[in-house]
This record gives C-alpha cells, sequence and structure tokens, in this order.
C-alpha cells in the first residue's frame, strides 16, 4: 500500500504502523510528533495506530525559527 | 529593583524573548543566548527529514531556557491549530507563539485566520501568544477571546525597519490589560528601547541579533536597551517642549 509520509509517496507494507514510520525516517527519540490525516497521534498510540493505504502521516520536530 | 514579567501566572526576569532563526550555527546562537539573558526562545516546528535540523531543544534545555513553539509558515487558522497540537505534543508545553501569515512578501499576519486559530487554541486550553498586525482593534479583540499576550509586530519581520507606528503601539499598550510583546521589526537596540518606552511588557526578536556582524555582541546590546528602555517607562520621561527651558538658576 502507499502513504504520504512527509510529503513524499512510500510504499508501506500492510499493517504499518505509526511508530514503524517515525523510525523509518529517522525521527530523533524526543521532542517528536505525528499527524495522521489531520490529527495529532499522541505518543502513546503510535505502537497501535496503523497507517491506512493513502494515509497521510506528518512526522515533525522543533527546529531554529522564530 | 523587583520587576518581574508576567505571562500566565509565570514569572520571567527578562523582558526579552529570543527567536533561534537566522544563527549561523548552534555555537554562535548558544553565546547569543547568553548575552541576551532570555529564558524564553521561540523554535519551529518542522518535517523530520527537512534542512535545518538541529539541537536547539537540546541546546535550550542545557541554558534553562522555556522553549516557545511557534506556528510559523501557517497560512490558515486549521494549519496553525494542527501545528500548535503538534507541539504540544512534541514538547510537552501548551504555550504557542501563534503565527498565521497571509504571504511570503510581506509574512504580515491574516487577521481573519489569526483571531479564529486563537479561538481554538484558547478554547482547547492552550496559551495563546499572539503575533499580530500593530491594530488596536485586532489587539484588543485577541485579548478579550483570552490571549495571554498581544504582539503586535514594529514592522514586517526581519526587516529590522523598527516600530513604524509607535502611536499605535502606544494605543494598544495603553489599552491592554495582558503583555504587550513588541514582536517583529526590531533593527537595533534603539528600537528595543523605543519599544519599552511605549509601554510594552517585553520585547521579541531574532533577526537582529542572529544575524547582526556580532550576534553575542548585538544579544548584550539589546539587552541592556529593553532593560534600559523599561527603566526610562517606569521612570516618567519629560514632556516634549517646544521652546527651552534652561536647566541652570539664572542667577
Amino acid at each position: 500500500m502507499k502513504a504520504q509520509v512527509n510529503g513524499t509517496s512510500r510504499d508501506l507494507a500492510d499493517g504499518t504502523s505509526v511508530a514503524a514510520v517515525v523510525s523509518l525516517v529517522g525521527a530523533p527519540e524526543k521532542g517528536v510528533a505525528v499527524a495522521l490525516d489531520g490529527a495529532v497521534v499522541p505518543r502513546a498510540l503510535w505502537d497501535k495506530t496503523i497507517v491506512p493505504d493513502g494515509g497521510v502521516v506528518e512526522v515533525l520536530t522543533a527546529v531554529q525559527g522564530g | 529593583m523587583d520587576d518581574p514579567l508576567l505571562i500566565a501566572g509565570r514569572e520571567f526576569r527578562s523582558r526579552l524573548i529570543t527567536g533561534t532563526g537566522g544563527a549561523a550555527n548552534l555555537s554562535v546562537l548558544e553565546r547569543a543566548l547568553v548575552a541576551s539573558g532570555t529564558e524564553l526562545t521561540t523554535v519551529a516546528m518542522r518535517r523530520v527529514d527537512s534542512a535545518g535540523q538541529t539541537g536547539v531543544l537540546e541546546l535550550l534545555r542545557r541554558l534553562g531556557i522555556e522553549v516557545l513553539p511557534n506556528t510559523a509558515g501557517c497560512r490558515t487558522s486549521a494549519e496553525a491549530v494542527l501545528t500548535a497540537q503538534l507541539a504540544r505534543e512534541a514538547l510537552e508545553t501548551n504555550w504557542v507563539k501563534l503565527e498565521v501569515v497571509h504571504d511570503e512578501e510581506t509574512l504580515l499576519p491574516d487577521p481573519v485566520e489569526l483571531l479564529d486559530a486563537a479561538e481554538r487554541l484558547v478554547d482547547d486550553g492552550f496559551v495563546v501568544l499572539p503575533y499580530t498586525n500593530d491594530d488596536p482593534v485586532l489587539a484588543r479583540k485577541l485579548e478579550d477571546i483570552g490571549c495571554a499576550t498581544v504582539m503586535p509586530l514594529g514592522s514586517p519581520i526581519g526587516t529590522g525597519l523598527g516600530i513604524r507606528n509607535p502611536h499605535n503601539i502606544e494605543l494598544i499598550t495603553s489599552r491592554a490589560s495582558v503583555p504587550v510583546v513588541l514582536d517583529a521589526g526590531i533593527g537595533t537596540a534603539s528600537d528595543a528601547a523605543l519599544a519599552m518606552e511605549l509601554g510594552c511588557s517585553a520585547v521579541l526578536l531574532a533577526t537582529a541579533v542572529t544575524r547582526a556582524d556580532d550576534p553575542e555582541r548585538m544579544a548584550a546590546a539589546m539587552r541592556c536597551a529593553v532593560e534600559g528602555g523599561r527603566l526610562a517607562r517606569l521612570a516618567g520621561r519629560i514632556p516634549q517642549r517646544f521652546w527651552a527651558q534652561a536647566s541652570s538658576p539664572s542667577r
């Protein structure tokens, strides 16, 4: 199945969790948050939450700015 | 003299809030932050795989500086609300510097989207510090819906044009019952001092320091300027006169 991860189309295995996507993009341990289809997925639910076909995942962290 | 800045019940000794954008590297940023004396500093939220990822969070934690996530880059209320919620999740703070800009050329706040986002975020339990136009009416509305501060611009972000409409800033500070933070447009120390003389409670700046030839020294200058401007405001300046008035006795 395909999903949009941080703006890039990715082929993911069926049943891929949000937690797996977070490690796929090489996110740091701390200071990271995830939105799936425009809604925040709390860290505690990353393992349980499965990315659907066509899902849009954004993995964000803090950078210098403002 | 004990004169803390109070935002949403939290005390700060420094009245200078800094940004982290524009610094050449983390070591330059660190020296500037230390010289500024700041206790609250903004960061932006970006995709993990984008350029510019740094150890900025680790740096702020080490320096004991509170993190203030912003919603820079957001153009709609919906984007800003989601970004704030992501920042709350990532950084474990319900404070947010709310930015909703209209276009890339001016980076001016979009008042309609800003007010909508502010209302939603206040309802969602955020401590909202909105970056706003130097519009006294909009500032009042942001305060009325429960924002913790109002943060009018002096001039557009990154321009260093200083405070283009001092009268509007004074109108805002004269009526506000929440802290007014002059945000954006500061170019040099005198601009920061003027903001405080006009009754602002604090100044938020980044570019003026991070892109100065010597960021550390400019950060120190800004610290002094904010302190000087605050003292002058509290001291009560003399009225301006048209004719000279001798300061020495006539006989």
